[in-house]
């Protein structure tokens, strides 16, 4: 039981999502005491494994993982701690009710529809390969500020410059074109195939707030390909016993390293002396003591509830107040008494991720309703089958189905108590369309709403990214001025999830760049 | 009463309660606007009106104060956040004058105070501050409303105005310290009394119903009449607060919330209102910036200025050779004092020009008869107020 | 072939239209002898003022006199050629279910009026013009400039890049977040930002989807905010206004002062081709057969225009003629132009209020607008479209006979392409009658005071004048097509892949507008090129 003594250490932790946790080990192996505090039973935020029907189990939130980079993956020693795949490699498919199954990057299926997309596909996969590179240098690094007198920022920014003109004159031009552009217009200009164009503008568009139409979804599209670099993979992995394995994994690490963690320990407010954060106070009624308290909860959690307005300005409260953070991204999951059967989707695709985008138009469609709070009969889905993999995670010949379903707003007319049942319902009708006699063989079905997500990982909005991926939050603004480069106008605060720079995604970049700064900010 | 009410896109500007008799006693009908009222410039000649705040008792229409009320749980801790002071020290019945900053810690507006209750304040400004005050309020407990309109309001100013108070029937007026309040009643009209003024002279504010404005006016008039009642224009106030050294908004400062341009919002430490800066309070809006610059010093200093001659040096650029090679600041505000029979003004001053007693110069255009002419006037910086005679501040204040 | 009865000009400008004749007046009163023809019978462009229907005078395209630039006024002297603009009173939203908010002029009454849908967005007004106004100072010296090549290493595009990074960190830390932040938000999140009430978010959201395929809630859509601004920024009286005698008054006036420089102009000479030698513009080829020899082209038409439709693409790099296919002109507002026997009523408006004398709109809420964007995004009319009337006759008594009344309808959204077929006639009339209908829901009598309509859809704006979709910026304002991007990359400083060829119209920076200085900017880059001093 609690001691006399107030429990302390060099720095909290508040969160044991994946940021944390690699901010946790990163610190920790630099030889600060580190403590996670996690409110849930287990650590893992939006990236864990659960229950969601007896015998049943998924990756509850984040469901793929192609986003951390290797060079994290090697430096926290994760295959050590328990990383390990399942399969590598997961080939996308395109679903359509009007084309049979594509799959992305099969010159030869596409050149069947249209020779002119199979030419173009491959100069255009490298060019948004080398702008991925760039981006990627943008999301490795610390954003700078602007306006400073400090070397660092201005080298940061001398930096980018000299990445962009290394691109060579064509290149950059092309670059400074498309970054601010739609991603509808980019594939269209590009493309012919239906699907083929749907897909991309799934990827651009998944997990934010925006129709393919709108600017700065080519942004998003860039953000996602840089992410991938960084994994040093254009495809997908699927870790064996799902995402969980990863925080678990990363959980290790950080221990192993000296940090502790301490589930079930939810904070109620971060503890301010002298205008500067002291340590946090637990619902429990338990004060812990810290000379440096770290954030992995999004921005408005942190500094509207944790923290308390009256250690903040109004204007930064007005900024932090505006950070646009409501979720658009719903995850449904269904226990399967058999393994579906999608038309037209080969058995070794199976396994891989089945996007339903069909068309741009189609997606702006599904877009279109949730301006108006409310959903659009035919949402886009990134369906995954995990069980084929990755056995232990159903009872025997039963499966599970786990599918993004974008897009799903966070309110909704009426309230989700009166509209849940019903999309569950419509989803299953739309996936039964796509393989039939899959709606007889669901066992169980789960629908997570932002609202739903909100409440079980709390995060405000229940939004992957902690708040909108678009020009106005991101890079060098995000979450709001006052608030980048991980710090806070507290002293002795620090920020490390995805609400900073480079957003989520189980990267783990945030985290890690947290931890430097914190290291860089310490006597 | 009033007539009909215009609507707004006819006659943009309200009438206060008092409308009525300012409209006949004013012989100018010279009105100016304030914060969407229609208020009374000159009512006979400034000169008339300024020598009756220095010699006798003056009222002066201050129904267009704008007007909020504070409640809730939070409220003190919510004021105490807003303001640069220690809301926490003031008392239930006491007043006091506060500035509030945005984050980088420049001025957004002044006001007064009033704690009416442990977890009730009224914030009197010149200028309507609801969306900052309410986005203040983000995280707070408060509720926030303007009473603008519901609450009437006269300053009565002058040596002879606590005589002509007592005599309207406002018992133990004069045991009313300065920056303290009471609910008292005349002839039955309950009335907010509060110690405090623009005038930098012994004097009060009352507030009060609009229903009861008219009967207030007249009995207070009639009350003054052995005592030289009259009421007063704006440009008279300013005379005398340009005396007492106290800063008018948009003109010796503008609204770190309405700045356009960069570098012109202030800061309390360059207009000298540092005393109203508590450090050692719980965080304030633009504490940490304030503290940054009160490390490396401000840039700059609101100062008081005896200027040579006798021409008022109104915006005059300041330099600091008579040469006129080097400017150094403006002047904000500017005139002649009839009572100190000094040329002074306030003006703004890059450091290190602003020490007491240093010299500068001001370059001022004068017109003679329509004939422009340039004086290099020397400048000396002086202590403000100019004028701050003993009887501001007497409790019970001598009743001549 | 050339014409012998018209002396060789130095300089052959395609296109009356404002900019073109902007362009040709700054290189003629520097001494070199332009020719401006124009397609059409009469010069104008999109700034135009016909009759249509008895003696009334239609404005019939651009409708309003915004963004003008002062200093194009000033130096071509355009008040002494007979330019007069007089200001308008603010503007006024109405709702469809009745009630409206007004913009008056006067700040109190301003106040007062907004503080009728809310007190605390009365208030919050000024902090959003504030910023909206710190966002114009910043953008206003950048107008007037050619921008500049950031992957290009020459001494005046490096000197350029530096000049906007100066002006960028002039603005301080904070205020360079901001303007970043308002030049990529969406209009619906910006208004977010400030007020709370739907009308009167919806009155300003109006002003950012005027003209744009995007809706008020797309990423990029908040700048074009301070287009309402813009001309307050200049602190002169009547910066925003109606033309004296309709917008064809300012066309007018520059073809006076083009004249009165030495310079001339033939309408009903549509070009055909642009002839190039060895790479280089030569002159051009009428529609008549007839051809004119010049040593400068300059194209006011929009760029796919020139590029597809008028220069041979043997002379053109195949990137460029792709990009120039890529850039994105569309279609997607329509314009009626209505005579009235007398003066509409709008019960939602109180009787007296001078409010009637501005720009009036029809809207609710953000969320109509967006609809009607959805609309437009399916290939079709808004079911409820954003209207956007003016009735200048009111103030400009040239306009009709005593008694009735001009109003210029502008709508937003209508498609240029309709998802079902080709625009018909039928159809028009149908597009017309959803507008007529919209507006007789706020005013009863507005139909039985209709003498005559014109109706022009995208498809007839780009058949009669000639504007590409009949998008009345020359191209979207969007991210990727403005300053260095505008109209294509590498080709942002009015100069084409073609030598001696230039670009003045809207498709260049800054774009559209009835603003100039594309033509402005265009002639100064002509002249820099020709060796000769540009004269103020």
């Amino acid at each position: 039981m609690s001691s006399v003594r107030p429990d302390s250490a060099d720095v909290i932790i508040i969160g044991g999502g994946h940021n944390g946790l690699v901010c946790a080990a990163t610190l920790a192996r630099a030889g600060q005491s580190v403590l996670v505090l996690e409110a849930a039973e287990h650590v893992g935020g939006m990236a864990i494994t659960r229950r969601f029907a007896e015998g049943f189990k998924v990756s509850a939130a984040a469901h793929l993982f192609n986003q951390m980079p290797l060079s994290l993956v090697r430096d926290l020693n994760l295959k050590h701690h328990g990383l390990a795949f399942a399969a590598t490699d997961l080939p996308t498919i395109g679903l359509s009710p009007d084309e049979a199954p594509l799959r992305m990057g099969d010159l030869d299926a596409l050149n069947v529809r249209s020779e002119a997309d199979a030419r173009a596909y491959a100069p255009f996969d490298r060019r948004m390969n080398r702008f991925g590179k760039l981006i990627h240098a943008i999301l490795a690094s610390t954003p700078p500020r602007l306006g400073t007198t400090l070397w660092e920022d201005k080298w940061a920014l001398a930096k980018m410059a000299l990445k962009l003109r290394l691109l060579g004159r064509k290149e950059m031009r092309e670059l400074l074109r498309i970054i601010g552009m739609n991603a509808y217009d980019l594939f269209e200009d590009e493309f012919q195939t239906p699907v083929l164009k749907g897909v991309l503008g799934f990827d651009a568009i998944v997990g934010s707030n925006f129709g393919p139409r709108a600017p700065g979804t080519v942004l998003t599209y860039l953000y996602r390909r840089a992410a991938e670099v960084s994994a040093d993979s254009s495809t997908f992995v699927q870790p064996i016993g799902g995402l969980g394995t990863v925080t678990q994994a990363l959980a290790r690490a950080a221990e192993a390293a000296g940090a502790r963690i301490r589930t079930q320990a939810p904070v109620a407010r971060i503890l301010v002396e002298n205008d500067h954060a002291s340590g946090v106070l637990l619902e429990s009624g338990e004060t812990i003591v810290a000379n440096t308290v770290i954030s992995n909860v999004d921005a408005k959690t942190t500094f509207l509830n944790l923290l308390g307005t009256e250690h903040l300005d109004t204007g930064f409260v007005r900024r932090i107040d505006h950070f646009r953070s409501a979720g658009m991204t719903a995850k449904l999951h269904l226990a399967l008494a058999k393994r579906p059967n999608f038309t037209g989707v080969k058995p070794e695709w199976l396994g891989g991720r089945l996007v339903l985008s069909p068309s741009l138009n189609e997606l702006e469609r599904a877009f279109n309703p949730t301006k108006y709070q409310s959903v659009s009969a035919t949402p886009a889905l990134e369906i995954t089958i995990p069980t084929i993999h990755d056995s232990s995670l159903a009872p025997t010949g039963q499966h599970v189905l786990s599918s993004v379903v974008q897009y799903v707003p966070y309110s909704i007319k009426g309230g989700w108590q009166t509209h849940r049942a019903a999309l569950t319902t419509q989803l299953i009708d739309l996936l039964d369309q796509h393989a039939p006699g899959l709606r007889d063989s669901v066992v169980a079905a789960e629908l997570l709403t932002p609202e739903d997500l909100e409440k079980e990982f709390r995060v405000t909005g229940g939004h992957w990214h902690h708040g909108d991926l678009a020009f106005d939050q991101f890079y060098m603004v995000r979450p709001v001025p006052g608030a980048t480069q991980y710090q806070t106008p507290l002293p002795g605060l620090y920020l490390c999830g995805a609400s900073s720079h480079p957003g989520g995604g189980v990267m783990g970049l945030a985290g890690r760049h947290a931890a430097h700064r914190v290291m860089s900010k310490s006597p | 009463m009033n007539t009909p009410l215009a609507p707004h896109y006819k006659k943009p500007l309200w009438e206060t309660p008092f409308a009525e008799r300012a409209r006949a006693l004013q012989q100018r009908d010279s009105y100016v606007p304030w914060a969407g009222y229609s208020t009374v410039d000159v009512f006979t000649t400034v000169e008339q009106e300024y020598f009756a705040i220095r010699n006798a008792t003056t009222l002066f229409d201050l129904t267009p104060m704008v007007k909020y009320r504070i409640a809730g749980p939070d409220a003190e801790r919510y004021v105490n956040r807003l303001v640069t002071r220690d809301i926490r020290k003031l008392k239930v019945g006491r007043v006091s004058y506060v500035v509030w900053c945005n984050d980088a810690g420049h001025l957004i507006d002044d006001g007064t105070v009033f704690r009416i209750a442990e977890h009730d304040f009224r914030i009197c400004t010149a200028e309507r501050q609801l969306d900052w005050f309410m986005d203040s309020a983000i995280g707070f407990k408060v509720e926030i409303e303007e009473v603008t309109s519901e609450i009437a309001a006269l300053a009565v100013q002058g040596p002879t105005s606590c005589f002509v108070l007592k005599r309207l029937g406002l018992e133990g007026v004069e045991q009313l310290k300065p920056f303290e309040w009471r609910n008292l009643s005349a002839a039955g009209r309950p009335v907010m009394v509060s110690r405090t003024g623009f005038t930098g002279d012994l004097g009060y504010e009352l507030w009060m119903r609009p229903e009861h404005a008219l009967g207030l006016w007249d009995d207070l008039m009639d009350a003054g009449q052995s005592r030289g009642i009259r009421p007063i224009g704006s440009q008279a106030l300013n005379m005398a607060r340009i005396e007492a050294g106290f800063l008018m908004p948009n003109v010796d400062f503008i609204s770190a919330e309405h700045t356009i341009r960069l570098n012109r919002d202030r800061s309390p430490l360059e207009l000298g209102l540092e005393w109203l800066i508590d450090f050692d309070k719980p965080h304030f809006n633009g504490r940490r910036a304030l503290l940054e610059e009160n490390r490396v010093g401000p840039k700059r200093r609101l100062v008081g200025l005896d200027v040579a001659g006798n021409k008022p040096a109104h915006g005059a650029l300041l330099y600091s050779d008579e040469a006129g090679l080097k400017e150094v600041g403006h002047v904000t505000s500017a005139m002649w004092s009839p009572t100190c029979k000094r040329n002074i003004a306030l003006a703004m001053i890059n450091t290190p020009h602003e020490g007491l007693g240093s010299t500068v110069w001001a370059d001022v255009y004068l017109n003679r008869e329509l004939m422009w002419e340039r004086r290099m006037l020397r400048s000396q910086v002086v202590e403000r107020p100019f004028f701050a005679p003993a009887r501001r501040r007497a409790t019970p204040p001598n009743d001549r | 072939m050339s014409n012998p009865s018209l002396r060789q000009p130095d300089a052959i400008v395609i296109g009356a239209g404002h900019n073109g004749l902007v362009a040709a007046c700054y290189l003629a009163r520097a001494g070199v002898k332009v020719l401006v023809v124009e397609r059409s019978d009469i010069v104008g462009g999109a700034a135009v003022s016909r009759k249509l229907y008895q003696d009334f005078t239609y404005s019939n395209c651009s409708y309003v006199c915004s963004l003008l630039r002062p200093e194009i006024m000033r130096t071509l002297e355009l008040p002494r050629y007979g330019l007069q603009i007089i200001p308008y009173e603010g503007g006024c939203t109405m709702m469809r279910g009745g009630g409206h908010l007004a913009l008056y002029d006067n700040h109190d009454a301003l106040r007062r009026e907004i503080a009728r849908h809310s007190k605390r967005d009365a208030e919050a007004y000024d902090r959003y013009s504030r910023d909206v106004m710190r966002q114009c100072k910043f953008i206003k010296p950048l107008l007037m400039r050619e921008p500049p090549d950031p992957t290009s290493f020459k001494p005046r595009d490096i000197q350029e890049l530096l000049y906007l990074g100066q002006r960028l960190h002039g603005l301080g830390e904070e205020r360079m977040y901001d303007t970043l932040r308002f030049w990529t938000m969406s209009a619906a999140d910006f208004l977010d930002e400030y007020f709370e009430s739907e009308i009167v978010k919806a009155h300003f959201a109006g002003t950012s989807i005027i003209g744009t395929a995007l809706g008020p809630r797309s990423p990029g859509s908040a700048y074009v905010l301070l287009h309402h601004y813009m001309g307050d920024i200049d602190e002169t009286v009547g910066a925003w206004g109606f033309a004296r005698g309709g917008m064809g008054a300012i066309t007018q006036a520059l073809s006076q002062s083009l004249e009165a420089s030495g310079g001339s102009i033939r309408v009903d000479s549509p070009v055909e081709r642009i002839l190039v030698k060895n790479g280089q513009a030569v002159g051009v080829a009428l529609a008549s057969g007839e051809e004119i020899q010049a040593k400068t082209v300059i194209s006011n038409m929009d760029v796919k225009r020139t590029f597809l439709n008028t220069v041979d693409p043997e002379h053109l790099p195949s990137d460029f003629l792709t990009a120039v296919k890529r850039f994105k002109i569309r279609g997607s507002s329509g314009k009626l132009n209505i005579a009235l026997d007398g003066l509409p009523t709008f019960p939602a408006i109180p009787k007296d209020s001078p409010t009637i004398r501005g720009d009036l709109h029809i809207t609710d809420t953000v969320e109509m607008m967006e609809r009607a964007y959805d609309d437009w995004k399916e290939g079709r009319w808004s079911q409820a479209p954003y209207v956007d009337m003016l009735i200048p006759s009111q103030i400009d008594p040239t306009m009709t006979p005593d008694g009735k009344h001009y109003m210029s309808v502008f709508v937003q959204y209508c498609p240029y392409e309709l998802a079902d077929g080709p625009w018909t006639d039928e159809k028009r009339q149908a597009f017309g009658n959803t507008v007529i209908d919209a507006i007789a829901n706020q005013s009863p009598d507005f139909k039985s005071l209709i003498l005559h309509t014109e109706i022009r859809t995208p498809w007839d704006i780009e058949r009669e004048v000639g504007l590409t979709e009949g998008n009345i910026f020359q191209g979207e304002l969007t991210m990727d097509q403005l300053l260095f991007n505008r109209p294509v990359p590498g080709y942002a400083q009015y100069a084409t892949p073609i030598k001696n060829l230039y670009m003045s119209g809207s498709s260049t920076h800054p774009g559209g507008g009835v603003m100039g200085a594309p033509g402005a900017n265009a002639a100064r880059r002509v002249l820099r090129d020709l060796g000769i001093e540009a004269k103020a």
